[in-house]
């Protein structure tokens, strides 16, 4: 962990957790998101974050941001309240399209984790070089470093980002969604870089997905939102017939299919299996659920 | 009468300072239009600085002050009205449609000089008063103060606003912050090359450079440089071609510039 020096002010003292989450609750116009929620996360640990549309994964971030307040209850990030544009936390969000005629290269996207909120122009020094060439071949991307961002796949602009949140060795990473719209081997690769450098330098990781299988050879826990209500524990905990049909209040059936966990409805299993671990009846019925 | 002649008289120096103004701040604002996608906000600005000019003119007799406030009025709108891009683009052609309008009635109330309207929308550059200039300079300055501290947060918030406003960057403010900065521009350019023409310098330079390079620094600095041998050549050759309006010689350049870039941009850029 000496090899990756972290700003002081970032620096989580021993034995305290990265994230408290204290009785938070999070309303929006008038709605109730998420209700007296409880959470610590230590340095080092993978927590998946799982639930259908709407049932606030995005927010919970956004709260851990700082850009979202609580409603009531308590959050901590490194001991303190989160606020806005603290460089502690890397955030990596979900792949996007950029034009193929950008005039961004890879370096560029990267090099905005360091410095790209601060007022001024964007003057390279040797210094801040070293350090996004670092970077790049840590997530070994050096090799398309100066092709512009949008020519790039996928996977490749999803390494950038990762490149780009971990700049800063930030005790915390936020991903929302990172692997939506990749090819199953780029969920892979993209999703182990990120446990490597958690393993290497004791980074926790708060994971937002849809899709629990490509993570789950990492995760430690698992916090499940649905419609206000949550759960957190392990994945073989949580992730039980039991556990989710209390927590959606349906019937609900978990079924492993060749290390694959897929949740599905009680009434939906004679037909297909839906696709992803959220996935619960029909839209309808989901929004239902969600709302 | 030569070039050198016309050089030593005062509104061919005074042409020149503000074709330099005008180009840089062009130069420096264009590829952030071109990366948010603003082309049409520019000529709705463009349009809407018109109508403020007919105005300005008829009322107080000074059009770049009228230009402003309509080029300002328009800013303020869109940043009200069209924060999603697909609905700022309706908004600002309902607008544009509107105030062309108003400013073709406004000036059909206006007894002064009748090319008064022609220089409003195709540029008098040689026609700015020494008031005028200092007018433009401080406008100038104002946009490279502004542009030099924001450079870095609204390039990061132009191109990634997501994880920007994850690292703290205000991007809606910095949105409203450039709209403003826009307007200014645009009334600037619009005395060199008009109100019709001003995407000649706003957009073409910054579109050309982003032909020859996908480095946000090349580009910015390839942008200025167009723009400034666009503007300054231009008012150049409408000296040695005394008949001739500048914005002719200037959308020529431009637009030759940009033919260029298109042709060598493959070759250049770099490809993965």
């Amino acid at each position: 962990m000496a090899a990756w020096r972290r700003h002081a002010a970032c620096e989580v003292a021993p034995g305290r957790p990265v994230v408290r989450l204290q009785e938070a609750t999070l309303g929006h116009g008038g709605r109730t998101i998420w209700e007296g929620l409880n959470l610590a996360v230590s340095p080092g640990e993978f927590l998946a974050v799982l639930g259908p549309n709407g049932a606030g994964k995005t927010s919970l971030l956004k709260v851990l941001l700082g850009l979202f307040p609580l409603t009531a209850g308590t959050v901590e990030v490194h001991g303190q309240p989160p606020h806005r544009g603290r460089g502690c936390v890397g955030y990596v969000p979900q792949q996007r399209a950029f034009d193929p005629d950008l005039p961004i290269r890879g370096r560029d996207l990267v090099e905005f984790g360091l410095d790209g909120h601060r007022f001024g122009l964007p003057i390279m020094t040797a210094g801040k070089r070293r350090r996004i060439d670092g970077a790049l071949r840590s997530v070994r991307a050096t090799g398309y470093a100066d092709a512009p961002v949008g020519r790039l796949s996928g996977g490749e602009q999803q390494r950038l980002r990762i490149a780009q949140a971990l700049l800063t060795n930030p005790a915390l990473l936020l991903c929302d969604e990172p692997l939506s719209s990749l090819d199953l081997s780029h969920q892979r690769e993209v999703s182990s870089l990120i446990d490597e450098r958690r393993r290497q330098a004791g980074t926790a990781v708060i994971f937002v997905t849809h899709e629990i299988n490509p993570v789950l050879p990492y995760v430690d826990r698992v916090l499940y939102l649905v419609a206000g209500r949550w759960a957190v524990g392990t994945p073989q905990a949580i992730m039980t017939t039991g556990r989710l049909s209390d927590l959606y209040g349906t019937p609900v059936e978990v079924v492993e299919v060749g290390g694959r966990i897929v949740v599905v409805s009680a009434e939906e299993i004679a037909g297909e299996p839906l696709e992803q671990g959220h996935h619960i009846g029909s839209p309808a019925e989901r929004e239902q659920v969600g709302g | 009468m030569g070039l050198g002649f016309f050089l030593e008289q005062a509104f061919a120096q005074h042409a020149l300072i503000a074709g330099t103004l005008v180009a840089l701040t062009c130069g420096l604002i264009g590829p952030f239009v071109v990366v948010r996608g603003m082309a049409f906000a520019v000529h709705g600005t463009a349009e809407l600085a018109f109508t403020g000019a007919a105005g300005g003119l008829l009322v107080a007799d000074n059009p770049v002050a009228g230009a402003l406030v309509g080029a300002l009025a328009v800013a303020g709108i869109i940043s009200v009205l069209g924060r999603r891009e697909r609905e700022r683009d309706s908004v600002i052609g309902v607008i544009l449609a509107f105030g062309l309008g108003m400013g073709v009635f406004l000036l059909s109330f206006y007894r002064g000089f009748a090319t008064a309207a022609t220089n409003i929308l195709f540029g008098d550059i040689f026609g700015v008063s020494r008031g005028q200039l200092g007018l433009l300079l401080a406008i100038g300055l104002l946009v490279v103060v502004v542009m030099l501290t924001l450079y870095r947060p609204l390039l990061f918030a132009s191109v990634d606003p997501e994880v920007a406003e994850a690292r703290g960057v205000h991007v809606g403010a910095l949105g409203t912050v450039f709209l403003l900065v826009l307007a200014f521009t645009v009334t600037e350019a619009a005395q060199v090359v008009g109100t019709l023409l001003v995407l000649s310098l706003a957009i073409t330079p910054a579109a050309a450079a982003q032909r020859l390079s996908a480095n946000p620094v090349t580009v910015g600095a390839l942008s200025i440089v167009f723009a400034l041998v666009a503007a300054d050549g231009g008012l150049l050759a409408s000296l040695a071609h005394g008949s001739i309006k500048p914005s002719v010689f200037v959308t020529a350049i431009s637009f030759a510039i940009y033919v260029l870039a298109r042709l060598a941009g493959p070759r250049l850029k770099a490809t993965s």
